[in-house]
């Protein structure tokens, strides 16, 4: 019991982290599917672009020199915004080619096309990195800054890793809820997810809109897939595939097509899986352990499916106003 | 006259291709012009009888005598019936009844776990005494067997599923899938059911009961070279069996209802029809099929891990279906062997020949693009490992373009003549 509660603030740190990460990545997958309701499976290898384009940037600044001249804050600032932006573009540019043309069709058709996206971006980032570097399991270069850590207390210390995760999600996050509230865009946005065709009378060019939600969407994988990378440092073209489900997992959990519930999904997600992968072998005498993780995490999904697929909180964004 | 005169003309290209593959059997080109044979066969406009002994000249006589003088052929074609056998298991689910099952590979997994836990010593580990490996001919006791545990497991998952939509099925039968894949990793304690990642060997090959009558007649083949020939037999007589049972399904009642609750579910159950019923039946029927032929790749491989059972799996299965129409027997043969030929062939010629290329060390120089060192072509860059790109391109393609695939299934219902 003293080994249980010694470990409760790291393994709780390790939950927010990982919940973070989930909530952004989730919120690509609850707009794409407020606008278009529709699952699109390949944004887990949006995230995977994020990732990937955040290595090269770093890995580039280490190559020329420019990592130890740069403050640390502006290099994480400039990969962040490249990531962003790169990822968002992806997620546009994926979305004109698979399944734009595919609007209208029965539901099946465009998911499958997603599958097909997913499966190919994996093999399309792994060819491009082998043929420019001839590998594509990248290494995070490392920042001393963020080896450091910050110390609270006598016996809890903070990464700051973790606390750049925290806090570049808070202030997407709080970007994401001041863009789709308070802007002119952000109520089309939210226009077409009520209902495209009464938006459209109203002058709202739909096309564009969906567009911009793949944008929004993609540039939070982006930024995800950035932070994982500086987290975990060993990143490959397949490593979206868990993340990406936990994260569906978790946009389901909070009521797909919810913004607010996609942030409180991957929390619940983040803390839940974090506590299991730490307590299930202490709790089952070693019987059980971190390694059921991932079980854990698709039970979670599975379950919420068939007993309350509204998820948490319902699908707020398709009432809100009617 | 004019059967006469295509008869003969489709017994020349056989005669031909086949004499290919005997003189140039490295060349991939060959045989794939040996294989559109089939096809060939298919389209010919000649009366079912004689499609029939051309395609049985082909499959049983021609194919595992070229077999013999180049093994890989038989496994090509082995892993061709198995993705067969599989890909008609998943167009009854995706293709009949329209319900997008992202976790088939689960019950293929579940067969071969099956074989592979009492076919070899690993149930010793959990099972006081030693009475395992079970003995070779336990092996058609088990593809009994498995036709029921897949049928079970299949309504077992159907069971909760059923009542989602569409979308939210598949994944929830992708997250089933990979809970079977991560409890086949992690099973390895705290009781070793299935040896967690290390996987299961040595698995038992069903009994050579046919060797008596073969030294009868003199033939002493060493079994070594018997059983890939043996294995091809068996995996063709289960797919053609399984062409069978899903032709036969297709046009019974059940075959029509379930199109029915495709179509319109709504309407389907107004007419009377069990609708939850006749879905489980659905999961079950293309589960057992999985799950047969599970056994039958456990016994082929001697060993078997979680890797062989991967979401990759699942979906070059769905990628088959799409490919060749779904809900199309023709189709999910055509597409099944189209796709494993492909992986199996094209991609690993495609990186052998790039590997020569590496090894001629030649510059290649272009005008005004300046010259390439071939012996710098990147190690990494293996066209034989990017089958996701292929099952990828396959879907994304088939969706925009011909989302009813390659040989859609005739709608109208009037009397059915089509040839297998």
């Amino acid at each position: 019991m003293e080994l249980a509660f010694s470990i409760f603030f790291q393994v709780l740190v390790d939950g927010i982290v990982l919940g973070f990460m989930y909530a952004l990545i989730a919120l690509g997958y609850t707009m794409v599917y407020g606008v278009l309701e529709f699952i699109n499976f390949a944004h887990s290898e949006i995230f995977v672009i994020g990732a990937f384009v955040g290595a090269e940037m770093l890995l580039m600044f280490e190559a020329t020199g420019a990592l130890a001249v740069l403050h640390p804050a502006l290099v994480l600032l400039l990969v962040l915004l490249t990531g962003m932006a790169l990822s968002g573009l992806a997620a546009m540019g994926l979305e004109r080619i698979a399944y734009r043309p595919l609007r209208g069709a029965p539901r099946l058709v465009p998911l499958i096309s997603a599958i097909g996206a997913s499966f190919f971006l994996q093999d399309f980032i792994r060819l491009i990195e082998s043929l420019w570097r001839n590998a594509f399991y990248l290494t995070y270069p490392t920042l001393p800054v963020l080896e450091k850590s910050l110390k609270l207390g006598a016996a809890v210390e903070v990464p700051l890793k973790s606390i750049l995760v925290i806090a570049t999600a808070l202030v997407m996050l709080l970007g994401l809820y001041l863009f789709v509230n308070r802007t002119k865009v952000g109520i089309a946005i939210r226009a077409v997810a009520q209902d495209p065709d009464t938006a459209s009378l109203m002058g709202i060019h739909v096309n564009r809109i969906i567009a911009l939600t793949f944008f929004v969407g993609g540039a939070m994988g982006g930024v995800a897939g950035v932070l994982f990378g500086l987290q975990y440092s060993l990143i490959s073209p397949y490593s979206g595939f868990v993340p990406g489900l936990k994260a569906f997992t978790a946009a389901v959990l909070g009521g797909i097509g919810n913004i607010p519930g996609a942030v409180l999904g991957g929390m619940v997600l983040g803390l839940m899986e974090a506590f299991a992968a730490s307590y299930l072998s202490l709790i089952t005498n070693g019987a059980f352990g971190a390694e059921y993780k991932d079980v854990f995490a698709f039970a979670v999904l599975i379950l919420i499916l068939i007993f309350r697929p509204k998820g948490l909180l319902g699908e707020k964004v398709r009432e809100e106003g009617a | 006259m004019k059967v006469w005169f295509i008869s003969l003309g489709l017994a020349g290209y056989i005669a031909l291709s086949s004499l290919l593959v005997f003189y140039f059997p490295q060349s991939v080109l060959a045989f794939l012009l040996f294989e559109a044979s089939l096809l060939f066969v298919y389209y010919a406009p000649l009366p079912r009888r004689v499609k029939l002994s051309f395609a049985g000249l082909v499959l049983v006589v021609l194919l595992p005598l070229l077999g013999t003088f180049n093994g890989y052929y038989l496994e090509v074609a082995i892993q061709v019936g198995i993705f067969v056998a599989l890909a008609l298991g998943l167009n009854i689910v995706v293709g009949f009844v329209g319900l997008l099952n992202l976790g088939f590979v689960a019950f293929y997994a579940i067969g071969a776990y099956l074989w592979a836990i009492f076919g070899s010593p690993q149930a010793n580990q959990f099972l006081a005494g030693a009475h395992f490996p079970l003995a070779p001919s336990w092996f058609f006791v088990f593809l009994f067997l498995s036709i029921a545990v897949g049928a079970f497991t299949g309504a077992l998952l159907g069971l909760p599923v059923l009542r989602l939509r569409g979308d939210y099925l598949a994944i929830v039968t992708l997250g089933f899938a990979e809970v079977v894949r991560a409890l086949v990793n992690n099973l390895d304690k705290p009781i070793n059911l299935t040896n967690g990642p290390k996987g299961i060997t040595p698995i038992q090959r069903p009994p050579l009961f046919f060797q008596p009558v073969l030294e009868f007649l003199g033939l002493r083949l060493d079994p070594a070279a018997l059983y890939p020939l043996y294995f091809y037999f068996l995996v063709l007589l289960m797919a053609l069996l399984v062409i069978l049972v899903t032709r036969r399904l297709e046009d019974s009642p059940i075959g029509r209802a379930w199109k029915a609750i495709r179509e319109d579910e709504i309407a389907a159950a107004t007419m009377g029809i069990p609708v939850v019923r006749l879905k489980l039946l659905a999961f079950a029927v293309g589960a057992s099929f999985a799950s047969a032929i599970g056994v039958l790749f456990a016994a082929k491989q001697i060993f078997i891990n979680p890797e062989s059972f991967t979401f990759m799996e699942s979906i070059g299965v769905l990628a088959m279906v799409i490919l060749g129409g779904m809900g199309s027997i023709p189709g999910a043969v055509l597409g099944a062997t189209a796709v494993t030929v492909l992986n199996l062939q094209l991609l690993k010629g495609l990186s052998l020949w790039l590997n020569t290329l590496r090894q001629s060390g030649i510059i290649f120089s272009l005008p005004l693009l300046g010259s390439f060192d071939l012996s710098q072509i990147p190690a990494q860059f293996e066209p034989a490992k990017y089958e996701r790109m292929v099952f990828g391109l396959i879907l994304i393609l088939m969706m925009i373009f011909r989302p009813q695939g390659i040989l859609p299934p005739r709608r109208s219902e009037g009397k059915s003549d089509g040839a297998a």
